[in-house]
């Protein structure tokens, strides 16, 4: 049997590493996020911090329920599925203070060409045209009304 | 850019610091594994360079988490991967592979095998670097026969667990791209092996250069048993490192999945001078005829000559080697995932990631090595660990 | 403990509120959202799709994504005749402001948006080395960002390149799927914002979803397959072609 004087130096080697061992579980516990292992390995509060975040896109149904006239001219016309927001941008801050935060109309000359400039990777029954054209540079809304296009319908004010 | 890339692709995500990390620690892992051949296998001819490869090792290893703190995102945030490392990413679990490397093996093995001399030069030494040395020997005095015998046992003990911690040291570097597999230049097989053979390579390589560098900063003959030794150890590691990497590039150009092409272009458009000429022929071909032909015909080429195709082989490897993790890092990320695009990487020279901060981090390692040469292997503890003095001769 | 009549009928509501909460995935946001009762994923009809940008544009201003980063972004493909291995393809600047004419004529072309797919086996949260990225229990991935260290691991790991390293905060970034506003019963901006319906989120664990009827009379894929990662994006239409 080795005296003990001879592995003295291991046994304060192992002290050592002991110290070590007993500070990382004390830097583990004060530096660990409370929420950490809630609901899996990652820090729960991560989810409440996510959902936190503000609206941009009121959502159709919030445009409906203050615009039902313009709900009923959409509802029998090419533009019924598509949404409000597609077109005039983000809402949900008008919809919030109707009155104060109004939205500026959307720019005709570049907002139909968007989805209706002829591309050869549009799907075939699109509607789909060269705008100088089929227009001769007037524009869209001179003939299509944009909540209900069909030109019969005509330029609806 | 050429082709399409998905438009998040266009930047490149890993840069020159994160070809670095595993050129370094490679490095460890093949100093490692030559200071445990003269330790376990008891290859006495490498007896002058074991406290060399070892102190070369911990230099290194203590230099390598660096280029991965310069680059992260939030690097004050890095303690997170020992506080919650998540068990499935190689990632967090390098932390703890590396973190049991540099404490349970190689600071121990230095320490067990240096404690004698550390505690005679704490009674030698004067003024600040007394207490160091003290603090070193954790305020252990005993330099009896037994006291060595118990350190010298631990130490092989240590040694011969080490052998695996050094494979796994790399392996899991290795195994950190492997495992992609949504890059096919990276995620294969073969990754994890290939890594760990040019890391032997690579880290006998630096121990000879380190070797020959050291005994001509002090004007003293290197032992030349010592240098043939390594340096066919040396060559058998390229052998085998070359196989493993030409097999690599032989299966996938014999199957040509589906990514093959674009990989291809890859490599000849973007890696052409790191590729074909660092890697493969200088890194690889050069080294491998010269050492292979001294092999053979050792004993008819004067010692001169000798040294210095030990020398350039040496250097030549490991610029191959910083080439070859140059084109995994790099070139596995300037295709598309999309496999229909390339682009270029372009390095800035100053700025955290640029080429003044790779030289720097280069020469850091061998800043800190040259301090450790100068605190534990200088001539006066070489001197003292030759003639096997005991603390009670002085 | 002795609890009087009085004090229980107090005590009774007060669990029952609490008891709302533990189910709740989001307890303090959204109260009546129980994560557990939803599965989200999105059907993609590459029929539908015109390439008009708008999904690119409303997610960037839903979620404030950076300039020249894409949560989402659209794809065009122009397949000559059976070359279906070597289209060309093309997503300038993400088809934020939509695509040019096409200066390819003849062929097969077609548009293909693309997002994060919400695997469930997805190998970013496999990667990740501090569980900064984590699946919720509604199937959607997310990114807590001030956890992330910033490694870059998951974006290299993804395999169809929809995340990226936000410039300014450092961290990993990507789709939320707009949970903060699925979880309030709004679908996300992007379907919002789709004028052809070629975008549609989809509940897989409520029954009344259309999406169940949709998978069972079309044939769908999903990108990758081959890397099994269970993404949950399903693709009506989609060509061989894509990658």
């Amino acid at each position: 049997m080795v005296p003990l004087k001879d592995i003295s130096h291991l046994l304060r080697m192992a002290a050592v590493f002991l110290v070590g061992l007993i500070l990382f579980v004390v830097l583990r516990g004060a530096f660990l996020p409370k929420s950490f292992g809630k609901y899996g390995h990652y820090r729960g509060d991560a989810l409440a911090e996510i959902t936190a975040r503000p609206i941009a896109y009121a959502g159709h149904q919030t445009c409906e329920s203050c615009h039902p006239d313009v709900a009923d001219s959409k509802a029998h016309g090419a533009h019924v599925q598509v949404n409000c927001e597609s077109c005039h941008g983000p809402l949900a801050k008008h919809a919030d203070d109707p009155t104060n935060l109004r939205p500026e109309k959307p720019d005709i000359t570049h907002l139909c060409v968007r989805c209706h400039s002829e591309n050869i990777a549009k799907p075939q029954g699109f509607p789909q045209v060269d705008a100088k054209e089929h227009s001769g540079g007037q524009l869209c809304d001179t003939c299509h009304h944009p909540h209900s296009p069909h030109f019969s319908e005509g330029a609806k004010k | 850019m050429e082709g399409f890339m998905y438009p998040n692709e266009v930047e490149l995500q890993w840069s020159v610091l994160i070809v670095l990390y595993p050129f370094l620690t490679g490095l460890v892992a093949g100093a490692f594994i030559l200071a445990s051949l003269e330790r376990i296998f008891r290859v006495e001819a490498l007896k002058p360079t074991y406290r060399l490869a070892l102190l070369t090792a911990l230099a290194f290893l203590v230099v390598a988490p660096m280029p991965l703190q310069l680059h992260l995102g939030h690097p004050e945030r890095s303690l997170e991967m020992y506080l919650t490392p998540h068990r499935s990413s190689a990632m967090a679990m390098f932390g703890f592979v590396y973190l049991w490397y540099l404490m349970a093996v190689l600071l121990m093995e230095i320490w067990l095998d240096y404690r004698k001399d550390i505690v005679i030069l704490s009674r030698t030494a004067t003024g600040l670097k007394r207490l160091f040395y003290k603090a070193l020997a954790l305020g252990s005095t005993n330099t009896s026969p037994t006291s060595l015998y118990v350190d010298d046992r631990v130490g092989w003990v240590i040694t011969l667990i080490g052998i695996p911690s050094a494979f796994m040291l790399h392996g899991y570097v290795g195994f950190i791209f492997g495992s992609v597999k949504a890059n096919p230049w990276w995620g294969n097989v073969l990754m994890p092996i290939i890594f760990i053979m040019s890391a032997m390579v690579s880290g006998i390589a630096l121990c000879v250069f380190n070797y020959m560098v050291l005994s001509w900063v002090r004007c003293k003959k290197t032992d030349m048993k010592c240098l043939d030794v390594m340096t066919m150890f040396l060559f058998y590691a390229l052998v085998v490192d070359a196989a493993i990497e030409g097999l690599d590039w032989i299966h996938r150009v014999y199957s040509a999945e589906e990514g093959f092409q674009v990989m291809q272009y890859m490599a000849r458009e973007k890696l052409f001078w790191t590729l074909n000429l660092g890697q493969a022929t200088f890194g690889t071909l050069v080294p491998l005829i010269l050492l292979g032909s001294l092999q053979l015909i050792r004993k008819r080429v004067p010692e001169l000559v000798r040294r210095r195709i030990y020398f350039a082989c040496s250097l030549l490897i490991l610029i191959g080697v910083l080439a070859m993790r140059w084109n995994v890092v790099i070139g596995g990320q300037l295709f598309s995932k999309s496999l229909r695009g390339v682009m270029t990487y372009k390095m800035e020279f100053a700025g955290l990631e640029g080429w003044l901060m790779g030289g720097l981090l280069l020469a850091l390692p061998f800043i800190t090595l040259t301090i450790m040469i100068r605190l534990f292997l200088s001539e006066k503890v070489s001197a003292l660990a030759l003639a096997g003095m005991d603390a009670d001769e002085i | 403990m002795n609890l009087s009549r009085r004090q229980l009928l107090y005590l009774l509501p007060a669990a029952a509120a609490a008891w709302e909460f533990v189910l709740a995935g989001t307890p303090e946001a959204a109260p009546t959202y129980h994560s557990a009762e939803h599965w989200w994923g999105m059907l993609l009809d590459v029929t539908k799709c015109i390439g008009c940008g708008g999904c690119v544009r409303a997610c960037a201003l839903e979620n404030d994504v950076p300039d020249g980063y894409f949560r989402t972004w659209v794809e065009r493909y122009h397949v000559d005749d059976f070359h279906i291995e070597s289209p060309v393809v093309d997503s300038p600047g993400g088809a934020k402001e939509g695509f040019p004419q096409s200066t390819l004529t003849g062929g097969k072309n077609f548009f293909v948006p693309k997002f994060c797919n919400h695997c469930v086996d997805s190998p970013c949260t496999q990667v990740c080395p501090v569980g900064a990225t984590f699946h919720t229990a509604d199937g959607v991935v997310l990114v807590d960002q001030n956890y992330c260290v910033g490694c870059r691991y998951c974006i290299q790991a993804c395999p169809y390149g929809c995340r990226y390293f936000h410039p300014t905060k450092n961290v990993a970034d990507k789709c939320t799927l707009c949970y903060h506003r699925i979880v309030k019963g709004l679908t996300t901006a992007c379907c919002e914002s789709c004028p052809t319906g070629a975008r549609q989120l989809a509940d897989l664990k409520d029954p009344k979803d259309p999406i169940h009827t949709f998978l069972k009379t079309h044939s769908v894929q999903v990108l990758k397959p081959h890397l099994a990662t269970g993404a949950k994006n399903f693709y009506n239409g989609l060509d061989g072609s894509v990658r």
